[in-house]
Order: structure tokens, then sequence, then C-alpha cells
């Protein structure tokens, strides 16, 4: 007698938009054999808000409030990109003191972003105490923000030419205080989550990204870092004055598994606020005297050209590309969002996995939908 | 106790309901009303925030508006699900956790049924709540439900294993399956608890046997934990995962079923790991009511000590889940089955050649 087989098909499962895990609306159909991925389809675009097209429309003042609209964990470091790619367009020098305040808000913003998203990680792993842990820090950050330039999310902050406000008399005591508070704080996340037996099995060796895949993808910042690859445009292009500041860009060293898995990720990450602490602290000691109005344009009309500007931001490398035909409206504007490409490589490292990995690694990626659909 | 009740109402009958419908309004109900709170006031200071500080002072009010809301819920169910399973499957739950309080000794006097075979019945209705869990996902007609359902079923069966491996030390050595003479063999201070090897009588037997019994306490700690679907173990209704698993479709006061058995549930494991290793509802110290010469005090410090030893390791469930991250599926199997499992029967082992010395 023939015995039959039992016929079996893969399992759909929809996760997402609305699913505690998906970090915003993004919406991935998983093809699952039992637990087991097969297929991830990342499907964006429920938050897409046709910010290069509306620039087209906006003078380019205009546009920064855009810009705090797309990374809106890291409203200062997409300022910053903007506004250094429009000054170099105009060949604009803005003043040292503002120069000085950039650079510290952006490394204040890349501790406030890492902060999101390693207590993120911590929700989505299960662990809910270390979440709160960093929001109570970053707290701390978000009132420097706020007590600088009355936001306390989308800041409108870094102008072009310029800053909107110079700062309170009182921040530079109290961003000294903060730093001195934060460092112990790091210590103490490592020991609730960084170094948990638990968190460790779940996360090492868990959506291992080898370095010519990310490079093949092209992705960048702690992502690609974690696979080991020395790449930090702070160092290896740099612009505003990073190159007066001593730190050292952390790559990850499978310390717990294997060279670019998600706790490689997760602990550049947690590195990296290590690092930024360093550059704030020595920046906040030189902020020169000055006018940060002084290089502002009375009108933003940059000359005919196109510009490719990157900064690093605290997802990865943010690009503008922005064609001006001479008028004060771009032409045309492109953003390379870090988010956008980064999360187009979690198909390749999540096939074979579980469900409970994909999570894992979605949430190691550390995604804005903001800025993945802009 | 049933003897004191026949006698108050005139009627067996109405005595024997009133006996079983006790510990849910006097205990249960209170005692989840309570828990849900504290949970959420352990977790918030273990997070540096207040938790709930608006209903009443402190918030103590907190879960009972809850719960009025809960109340006030309209109760969906999808279309496609499987009504009578559906509907069903919150009671059966509840019937499984509610189950196992009729064998847990409160106090001397108060117990709701006394069989012999108190701790093997506990295990057994106990199981019952996978059953319910199966229903509920399987009717909810979700797949997160159903991962869910799936996942729960798999942890609950294969660790019940660890525990009765362990429950079958305490019963090799304690020699009885009535938890009520468990608890009185402990009696008289905490040196006699089972814990620091009081079963085995006096002497070396005892102190070689306390490793050993710790042993036994940890890993019938650990699977009691799986068993209630607490952190790291909470797989079936991992939230960033499987939205709220098996009871992801359930609204109103069904979810509220599954909310208040999870919460007995969690106290009734610990009423099992105090009664088996922790003395029972013996006092660790003397009675106040010997030395004072009042009799009927006994069994209400008896109670009491039983209530704040079984509070205590829901504490503790709650301190484990604001503090640990989650194992995964596959994880939490390994640790049941290539730790925990072969621990538990060396552990038998050896505290069977140390009882016969």
């Amino acid at each position: 007698m023939e015995t039959k087989t039992l016929k079996t098909e893969e399992l759909i499962l929809n996760m997402g938009p609305q699913h505690p895990s998906t970090h915003g609306v993004l919406r991935l159909e998983l093809e699952l054999e039992g637990e087991l991925i097969v297929n991830v389809k990342p499907h964006i675009g429920y938050l897409h808000r046709c910010f290069e097209k509306h620039a087209e429309a906006m003078t380019y003042p205009q546009v920064v409030p855009y810009t705090d609209r797309m990374d809106y964990l890291a409203s200062m470091s997409n300022n910053l990109g903007y506004a250094i790619a429009v000054e170099r367009l105009m060949g604009i020098k803005v003043p040292e003191r503002v120069e000085y305040i950039r650079v510290i808000m952006a490394e204040l913003q890349r501790i406030a972003s890492h902060l999101v998203a390693l207590g993120t990680y911590g929700v989505d792993i299960g662990a809910f105490t270390p979440f709160l842990y960093c929001f109570r820090d970053r707290e701390k950050i978000l009132s420097l923000f706020e007590m600088t330039c009355g936001a306390r999310l989308l800041y409108n902050y870094i102008w072009v030419g310029g800053l909107s406000h110079d700062i309170h008399p009182d921040f530079v005591r109290l961003t000294k205080e903060f730093v001195e508070y934060f460092r112990p704080k790091i210590v103490e996340l490592n020991e609730l989550l960084s170094f948990n037996k638990i968190f460790i099995e779940r996360t090492a060796n868990i959506g291992i990204l080898p370095l010519d895949t990310a490079i093949n993808y092209g992705v960048t910042g702690p992502m690609l870092r974690a696979s080991g690859l020395k790449w930090d445009l702070r160092k290896n292009d740099p612009y505003s004055i990073y190159d007066r500041f001593d730190f050292d860009i952390p790559v990850g060293e499978g310390e717990k598994g294997t060279v670019g898995d998600s706790w490689d990720r997760y602990f550049v990450r947690v590195q990296e606020m290590e690092q930024s602490l360093r550059i704030v602290e020595q920046a906040i000691d030189q902020i020169p005297e000055g006018n940060v109005h002084e290089a502002v344009p009375k009108r933003v009309k940059p000359p005919k050209g196109s510009i490719y500007s990157r900064v690093e931001n605290p997802k990865g490398e943010l690009g503008f590309f922005i064609i001006s035909d001479g008028s004060v409206n771009p032409f045309r504007m492109k953003v390379r969002g870090p988010s956008f490409v980064n999360l187009s490589v979690l198909n390749e490292i999540s096939k074979g996995h579980l469900v409970a990995d994909l999570i894992a690694i979605l949430g190691s990626t550390d995604i804005v939908l903001g800025e993945v659909d802009r | 106790m049933y003897d004191i009740l026949t006698n108050i109402f005139g009627n067996q009958i109405v005595a024997y309901i009133i006996g079983a419908a006790l510990p849910l309004f006097v205990w249960i109900l209170p005692f989840v009303l309570f828990a849900v709170l504290g949970e959420r006031k352990v977790s918030a200071h273990m997070q540096d925030r207040l938790g709930p500080m608006r209903v009443g002072y402190h918030g103590i009010l907190q879960t009972v508006a809850d719960l009025l809301k809960l109340l006030q819920k309209e109760d969906i169910v999808t279309p496609a699900a499987d009504r009578k399973l559906f509907n069903l499957a919150p009671y059966i739950v509840f019937l499984g956790s509610y189950a196992a309080f009729a064998a847990i000794p409160f106090s001397s006097i108060y117990i709701g049924s006394g069989i012999e075979v108190g701790i093997f019945y506990i295990l057994a209705v106990s199981s019952f709540v996978v059953v319910g869990i199966l229903m509920g996902g399987w009717a909810s007609d979700n797949k997160y439900s159903l991962l869910g359902a799936m996942r729960s079923a798999a942890q609950i069966v294969s660790y019940e294993i660890p525990t009765a491996i362990v429950v079958l030390t305490l019963v090799m050595l304690t020699g009885t399956l009535n938890l009520n003479t468990i608890s009185q063999q402990q009696t008289a201070y905490f040196w006699n608890w089972n814990i620091l090897g009081g079963a085995a009588g006096s002497g070396i037997t005892q102190i070689l046997l306390i490793p050993f019994m710790v042993i036994a306490f940890v890993i019938l700690f650990i699977s009691t934990l799986a068993e209630v679907n607490r952190t790291p173990f909470d797989i079936p209704e991992a939230e960033s995962e499987l939205v709220a698993g098996f009871h992801t479709e359930y609204s109103g006061m069904k979810f509220a079923m599954f909310f208040l058995s999870e919460y007995a549930n969690m106290f009734a494991v610990s009423a099992i790991v105090v009664t088996l290793f922790f003395g029972g509802y013996q006092s660790p110290f003397g009675y106040l009511g010997n030395s004072l010469g009042i009799p009927w005090l006994i069994p209400v410090e008896q109670l009491f000590w039983f209530l704040a030893k079984g509070v205590f390791f829901v504490f503790v469930q709650m301190w484990l889940r604001w503090t640990l991250p989650r194992l995964r599926v596959d994880q939490l199997m390994t640790v049941c089955w290539k730790y925990l499992i072969p621990y538990a029967v060396f552990n038998l082992l050896i505290v069977g050649i140390i009882s016969l010395l």
C-alpha cells in the first residue's frame, strides 16, 4: 500500500503595520515553515509624506523642518546634514561657535537616538526595565535640547549658515553634569542587559551580517561597523570640525558570537555612546564666543549646480543630493536615508531563523519608519 | 472545616458550596486585585517610576477601576471564530487554576479537600489550563493566537516533567502525597522545613540533604515559572512577537478571566513551592497562640504565614519578570529537556541514596 505524505504548506504571517515590534508602521510579510522563516518581504510606504517632492516647492530654509521629520529620533543630525549640504553648495563658512554647538548637539542626539535603539531592543527581547532606564536618560538630553530651542523632538535648530538660537547660559554646566551622570549609566545598562546571559543567548550568532553582504547592500552606520569595518564618516570623510576631536570608532569583534551578529550591532551602539560622550566632553570646554546668526544668509539662493553631501547620522550615512537651478527653491532633492538602505538587508540575514529571531534582527537594524518612507 | 460551616448554615450541601466558593471570594479575587496593582507598583518602582497614582491613595483602587472598565467593554468575537470553543476557553483556563486551590492547605483547619493524593491532584488539574489555552488559540482564528497556543501547550507539557520529578523527590522523602500531612511534618521552627532537609529527620542526613533540596527547589521554581508563563518563559504571550499570544482576540470579561487565572496560577504555584519546601502554613518560629494560651489563634497565624510566604514568592516572580529578558522557544525547550530534567532525575537518585543512609 502506498503511504501518502501529509501535505504541508507555508504559513503566510502578516506582521504589522499594527504590531508592537515593527518599530512603527512597517509591514512584514513572512513566509513561515512552522516557525522558521523562509522569506521576509518588507512592505513600506505607510508613512510616506513626499518629502523630496515637497522640498521642490519650498525655499531652502523652509526645508529644514521637513528634515526633522525624517529620522525623528535624530532631528538634530538631519538638520545638520541638510545645513551642511546647502552651505557647501553656497560656499558659506559658518562661525566657530556654531560649529562647536552643532557638534555637541549632534553627539548628544546620537546618544539619545542610540538610547531609544538600545531600550526598544530590550523590549523586543522581553526585558522591559532597561527600556525605561534608557528613556529616563534620554529625557535629560531632551531637556537640554528643550532649553536650547524650545522643542523636544522636532527642533528646527540647525539652520543654513547658523543656528536658530544661541545656547542657554546654563547649557554648558548642565551638559557637563549630564556627561558626569551618564557615564555610570552605561555601566548599569551593560550589567542589566548587555551581559545578561539570556540576552546574549537571544542575540549572539543571530542575524549574522557578513562584511561583503553589508557592503553589497550599502549598509552603513553601526550595522556596518558591527560587521567589522571601521567606516565612520566623521573620520573617513570629515565634515564640520570632527577632525579636531579625539575619539575611537568601535567595531564589532564577535565577542559573544560571530562578527556582525545582533549582539555586535547592539554593543557597537553602546560603545558609540561612550565615544560621543568623549566628543561632547572635549567640545564643551572649547566653545568660542561669537554670534550664531552671523553667517545666516538673508536669502538662501545657491548658484546653479548640484551637490551630494553626507554626514554620519546615528543610524548611518545620511546623504542629501541637491540640484540647484539658481532659484530659491531646490530643483530636485534626493535623500539617502540610512534606515531605508539598512532595512533592505533584512531578508538576507533573517532567512532560516525563527520568528522570535526576526524581532531581534529587526530591532538590531534600528530603523525609523519616518526615514524609511520619508 | 466543613463541620464548622455545616454548623453555621445548618445544611451540609450549602456548607460544601460555600466551602468551595470561599477561596474565590475570600482570597483569589482580592489577591488578584492586589497582585495586579502590586505588579504595576513593583515594576514601576524597579523602573524609576511611580506607577498608578490617581485612583485612590497611591492608586490603590486602580485595579477596581480597570475591572469596572473591563466589565463595560464590548464582548467582541471575531466572525470566523469557533464561537463555542472561543467562549468556553477562558472558563476552562480559570477552572484549571481554580481547581488547584481545592487541595492547597491554607491552614491546619482550612483546606478545601484533604484528599490523600493532593499534590497529584494539583498536578493533574493544572494541566487543564493547556486545554483551555489550545482551545482559545485555535478558536480565535488568528495566526498569532495559534502560534501562541502551540508554544504554550508545548511549554506547559514539557515543564510538567521536571515539576513531577521534583514532587516525586519530595514524596519519596515525606512518604505521602497529602499536602496537609507534608505541611504537618514540617512543624516547629524553620529548620524542620524541607528546604533544610527537614523531611529526613535530624542528624547527618539532614545536613547532607540541604544542597540537594536547594537544587530541587530551584528546579521546581524554574519549572513552575514556565508553567504559569511568566518571564523569562512568557513565550506564549511574548508581546513583541505574538502581540498577546493566545488571548490576542479576547476582550472584556473574557480577557479578564485569562488575566484572573494567570494571577491565580501564580499564587497556586507559589503555594505548592511553599508547601513542599518552606513549611506550608507552619510558622518559622513558635506560635503566639501557644505562648498566650489562645488555641484558636494558631490557625489564624498559620493562615497568615501561608499567605505571607505565598505572596513573597509571587513577588519573586514579579521581580524576575521585570529584570530578565525572554528566552526563545527552542532555548526554552533546551533548558527543560537538556538541563532541568537530567538534573532533576540525578537529584532524585542522590536524595534517594541519602535517605537510605
